[in-house]
């Protein structure tokens, strides 16, 4: 078993169902020991993936490998942790019966009470599945994804409807579960979770990967400068004023976007151009691009 | 939420699967609570076969065509009481842990699926015990006193065991759940009318009678009521129940969907 294997490797993945192609040749990988998010609109292949890296489903085409193994290797199941999208638990079955079930198949298992309390599950132990909330029903499956040490954890969209102390402790986790050389593999359509968590952020659309890297990398280190003003400024005189290769745009109205080699200069012109135009420019800042910009970049901004 | 006591959770990966025997007997310990918690699987199982057994003893409401009518409506009632853990009761609580995605989640653990469907079959056994245990009282305090081969009425109860499980299962890996439930009730109520549970086989139309001698419920109320006064093992009810047992699980085993 060759321990420099990845934890996931898919190359030329496809998976069809009837006509429609749900994965389109789609190579990713993740590393041991960190964190992979898999970011995608709904749609984009992200379940299906996972699903296949699990052993739910079979591939039409390309190769899979988790941990050096094919997804539905008996020999997996004790490394691996799942936490499925939704259900998985019988609704009458009590939160702590269901952990303390699942811990048994498992030679090492971790606390079941302890691992309740870190949850926050602690005072619903007794609680049948189908009467907790759904933040707690997520919460339950995360914390069976993790009770048998598993060496790779796949969570498809973990804090999906997660307030947001319940989101923090599922970052919490997933950040302890790194620490302890663990390797995550998560589905998400929350940007900042992906920002805050992953070493390795992997945008998927249409059943491909439209581009990937660490967050920093996808961000890039162009800085953009933005402000709030009335609605309708005149934008030539300001990009006459700016050096070329800048831009700059009013999107959506009243909110000003100038991007370019953004230093002290720039933003001299800037306010220089507003005090001529006789504004004052509100929320005046420089920032990085975020994960969401490039995000709608990629993936477009057209609901589906 | 992460309170200092609790945040030195040792996460470091461990892996492993708990030896076989263990997962087993986890898992059937968990179906037997969840039957047992379950109001309605409780009234199938037990409230109704003692209903009936009880009611139809006190009151000479039907012809059991001479003899002692607790002789008849005991072992009529304890094969209705194998049919209704091993094919309705599974049957329902299976199709809707199908679709309650249940069944794929296990999956995702080291319990294999030879090892989840033994530990059904487990669970299907222990709550049988019960109901037997409780039937067989219910029945001396009656005045059933029977006699012959235990271990032959074990043989068939265990050859119907496999026969209605395969049966069961045939439908729940197939049917919705919603379908799974109506299915079961529905098939349930109609070998209890038509298995010569509740009167013999010999009150019903000649020409319908050897259609319904094949049923499996007839086969083991028929095999149940001869072992336990006295007959010997009458093979006919064996290989029958043999014939649904072999048949229904090999075709569940090729058609079973687990999600």
């Amino acid at each position: 078993m060759a321990m420099d294997s990845p934890a996931v490797e898919i190359i030329g993945l496809v998976k069809r169902y009837g006509c429609t192609t749900a994965v389109d040749g789609l190579s990713m990988r993740a590393a041991r020991g960190a964190v992979t998010a898999v970011l995608g609109p709904n749609g984009a292949g992200k379940t299906s993936t996972v699903e296949i890296c699990e052993g739910f489903r079979e591939a039409d085409e390309g190769t899979v490998r988790v941990l050096g193994l094919p997804p539905a290797a008996p020999a997996l199941r004790p490394r691996v942790g799942v936490m499925l999208q939704s259900g998985g638990v019988p609704p009458a079955t009590r939160c702590g019966e269901w952990l303390r079930l699942v811990s048994r198949f498992y030679a090492r298992p971790l606390d079941v009470d302890a691992l309740l309390v870190r949850l926050g599950l602690a005072a619903h132990a007794r609680t049948p599945y189908r009467r907790l909330s759904g933040g707690q029903q997520q919460r339950l499956s995360l914390a069976a994804a993790v009770v048998g040490r598993p060496e790779l954890v796949f969570l498809d969209e973990p804090t999906a409807g997660l307030d947001p102390q319940a989101r923090h402790a599922c970052w919490d986790l997933v950040t302890d579960l790194r620490a302890a050389g663990v390797a995550v593999l998560l589905t998400t359509h929350h940007m900042d979770e992906a920002e805050r968590l992953a070493d390795h952020v992997v945008i998927i659309d249409g059943g491909r990967v439209v581009s990937e890297g660490s967050p920093a990398a996808l961000t890039g280190a162009e800085r953009q400068l933005r402000f709030r003003a009335r609605p309708g400024l005149a934008l030539e005189e300001l990009l006459n004023a700016l050096p070329s290769g800048s831009a700059a745009k009013e999107s959506p109205a009243g909110h000003y976007i100038v991007e370019g080699l953004v230093g002290p200069e720039l933003l001299a012109t800037v306010t220089a151009w507003c005090a001529a135009e006789g504004v004052t420019a509100d929320d005046l800042r420089i920032e990085r691009r975020t994960l969401e910009d490039v995000f709608l970049e990629l993936t477009g901004r057209e609901l589906r | 939420m992460t309170t200092p006591d609790t945040a030195a959770l040792d996460l470091t990966p461990a892996p492993g699967a708990a030896p076989f025997p263990r997962m087993v007997l986890a898992q059937a310990g968990a179906e037997v609570r969840a039957t047992l918690r379950n109001g309605e699987q409780l009234l199938l199982t037990l409230v109704i076969p003692v209903l009936l057994l009880a009611g139809f003893t006190l009151a000479p409401l039907i012809d059991v065509g001479g003899g002692s009518r607790v002789a008849f409506l005991a072992p009529g009632v304890l094969a209705l009481a194998v049919m209704s853990t091993a094919f309705t009761g599974q049957a329902i609580a299976t199709g809707f842990e199908r679709r309650y995605g249940v069944l794929k989640r296990l999956g995702a653990t080291p319990l294999s699926r030879a090892g989840l469907m033994l530990a059904k079959t487990a669970a299907v056994l222990a709550v049988e015990l019960l109901q037997v245990v409780v039937v067989v009282a219910v029945g001396l305090a009656l005045g059933w006193r029977p006699h012959g081969s235990f271990a032959a009425a074990a043989l068939l109860i265990v050859l119907g065991t496999a026969a209605f499980s395969g049966l069961g299962l045939l439908m729940a890996g197939t049917l919705r759940a919603e379908a799974t439930l109506a299915a079961a009730n529905l098939v349930y109520l109609v070998l209890l009318g038509a298995g010569g549970v509740m009167f013999p086989l010999s009150k019903l139309p000649e020409s319908v009678r050897p259609a319904l001698e094949v049923l499996p419920i007839s086969a083991l109320t028929g095999g149940l009521r001869t072992v336990l006064s006295g007959g010997a093992l009458p093979l006919g009810a064996l290989g029958v129940l043999a014939a649904w047992a072999v048949l229904c699980l090999a075709l569940a085993s090729r058609t079973f969907r687990w999600e």
